[in-house]
């Protein structure tokens, strides 16, 4: 009993990161009607972000976001200036293919340069409080973990107030919904698009420091990021926020709880049963809706 | 005010307006009246600047429209209430109104405007929390118009307003439309409600198959015998 508490906690854990990598697919998903699948490599090299920063200037990971942030912000727009801006000039329907090739050619770019600069080695942050561990009962937490979903819950409840707040939140939201409206009400939808694109890269530039510090991080990352995104992404649906971390706490928690029941392998196959599960049944997600 | 000339478009290689040539002045209530698929609301598409026409002149102001960017187009002073009120149905009936009034120029005058558009429909201020997508058909419409009205157009384009709305409900979006053209903006209205809008309009344009084959005063073309026969049916034409 002890030991399937434990797994859940870290399942949550976990989930929290699955639930912000999440967000800046669905973001970028949602509003450019684009499918990133470098998303996994933009937080792969977040995480190299905050690792150098780290070890060259012994910067505390959770304080390098607040360069990390700003840096991704700065990379996605510049990606959107010279990549997807191109792709989303398309009408929507040729959308999701050119993205497709776009994303995957940029994905094997991004791999191989991270390969050459940083080789292929695993790295992890490791600080001072690295190995702190909180023990509720039987359970123990690691602080920096739960540090780590806190902060990840924090990011995800600015994005969604920005996205409600905000004159451009709400014109990126417009853009979701309807851009051809949003284009008669006299949004530039271009500028909507590089904002959200920027913001989805931050997302991940976030996901990737929160993922060096707790966990680890080398080049080859980033599928498997951009998949865990994806299974949430489908599983919660587009268009809140708060469901898609949600619906990451779920992954990971349900990710824990078959690898206690069938053992560590099957941890990666329960994502994909969910991703199957959710398409026959609820195609839309557990927070989207039909359209 | 809107001057259009010699208007072309097509979708692919079907054409869908040929040789189109309409204005709209200062002030003036104009329909655009014609059966489905005449190339109504492509026309509608052009001027908003969401349809790119093969040839023609559209000038607004004597500045040619179709060199400006689509998003630039309502900073200019011409709004679109489009067809199926393309509204943000998953947001407030203030967020969407709040939209509507994006562009620099309108978000100065935004709190006179909100004030103007709850004067004209007073069950928008107590439904203004509430998310768009809850509301009737006759009461999105009135945020449709409403979010139009928030940039502050000096002319305020609809497309098929009463499409889809109880009759007691288009008699009041009519009206709403007469008192905002008392107030001085000009509306161009596109309908398949012959009747209703030619109770309104000063001037009407029929357009067929991509062209315009009449036009006239909204009371005159009332009373014609060839338009009651073509748009009001035979009853109509017999009484």
């Amino acid at each position: 009993m002890t030991v399937l508490a434990q797994q859940i906690v870290l399942g949550l854990l976990l989930g929290g990161l699955y639930g912000l990598a999440a967000a800046g697919l669905s973001l970028v998903f949602g509003v450019l009607k684009v499918l990133n699948v470098a998303h996994g490599e933009l937080i792969m090299l977040g995480g190299y972000g905050a690792y150098w920063l780290f070890a060259l200037l012994g910067l505390d990971p959770f304080a390098s976001l607040l360069l990390v942030i700003p840096g991704s912000l700065l990379l996605g727009a510049l990606l959107f200036l010279v990549l997807f801006g191109f792709v989303v000039r398309a009408p929507e329907e040729t959308r999701i293919k050119n993205s497709l090739l776009v994303g995957f050619g940029l994905a094997l770019a991004l791999h191989a340069l991270a390969v050459r600069l940083f080789t292929a080695d695993d790295r992890s942050i490791s600080t001072g409080y690295g190995g702190a561990v909180i023990t509720v009962g039987p359970i123990a937490i690691p602080v920096i973990r739960l540090a780590s979903l806190l902060v990840a819950l924090a990011l995800i409840a600015g994005l969604h107030l920005l996205l409600a707040r905000w004159r451009w939140g709400k014109a990126i939201r417009a853009t979701a919904e309807d851009w051809q409206a949003a284009l008669l009400t006299g949004i530039d939808i271009r500028r909507a698009y590089l904002l959200a694109f920027a913001l989805g890269t931050a997302l991940a530039g976030a996901a990737g420091t929160l993922v060096s510090v707790g966990y680890s991080i080398s080049p080859s990352i980033g599928l498997e990021w951009t998949l865990k995104a994806l299974i949430v992404v489908v599983l919660a649906g587009l268009g809140s926020m708060l469901g898609t971390f949600a619906a990451g706490l779920f992954v990971g928690v349900a990710e824990a709880l078959s690898a206690a029941a069938f053992g560590g392998p099957y941890r990666e196959v329960i994502g994909l049963v969910i991703f199957l599960v959710v398409l026959v049944l609820r195609p839309q997600g557990m927070f989207g809706r039909a359209r | 005010m809107l001057e259009i000339r010699g208007l072309e478009a097509a979708y692919g290689d079907v054409p869908a307006l040929s040789g189109v040539t309409l204005r709209v002045g200062a002030g003036e209530i104009v329909a655009l009246l014609g059966p489905n698929g005449a190339g109504k609301s492509t026309l509608l598409g052009c001027v908003a600047g969401l349809v790119r026409p093969r040839a023609g002149i559209i000038s607004w102001d004597s500045e040619n429209l179709l060199a400006v960017s689509p998003h630039r187009i309502v900073e200019r002073g011409l709004a679109v209430v489009p067809e199926g009120r393309r509204l943000f149905g998953s947001m407030t009936v203030e967020d969407n109104l709040d939209l509507g009034a994006f562009s620099p120029r309108a978000r100065a005058a935004r709190r006179e405007s909100l004030e103007r558009v709850f004067a004209l429909f007073p069950d928008l201020r107590t439904r203004r929390r509430q998310i768009v997508r809850a509301l009737s058909g006759g009461q999105q419409q009135m945020v449709a118009v409403g979010r139009a009205l928030m940039a502050s157009p000096r002319l305020l384009m609809l497309d098929e307003p009463s499409l889809g709305i109880a009759p007691l409900l288009v008699r009041r979006i009519l009206d709403a439309l007469v008192e905002i053209n008392r107030a001085g903006v000009a509306v161009f209205l596109v309908e398949q409600n012959v009747r209703a809008a030619l109770t309104l309009a000063h001037r009407a344009y029929i357009l067929e198959g991509g062209r315009v084959v009449g036009e006239g005063e909204g009371p005159a073309l009332l009373r014609d015998a060839y338009v009651r026969r073509a748009y009001l049916g035979p009853l109509a034409a017999g009484g």
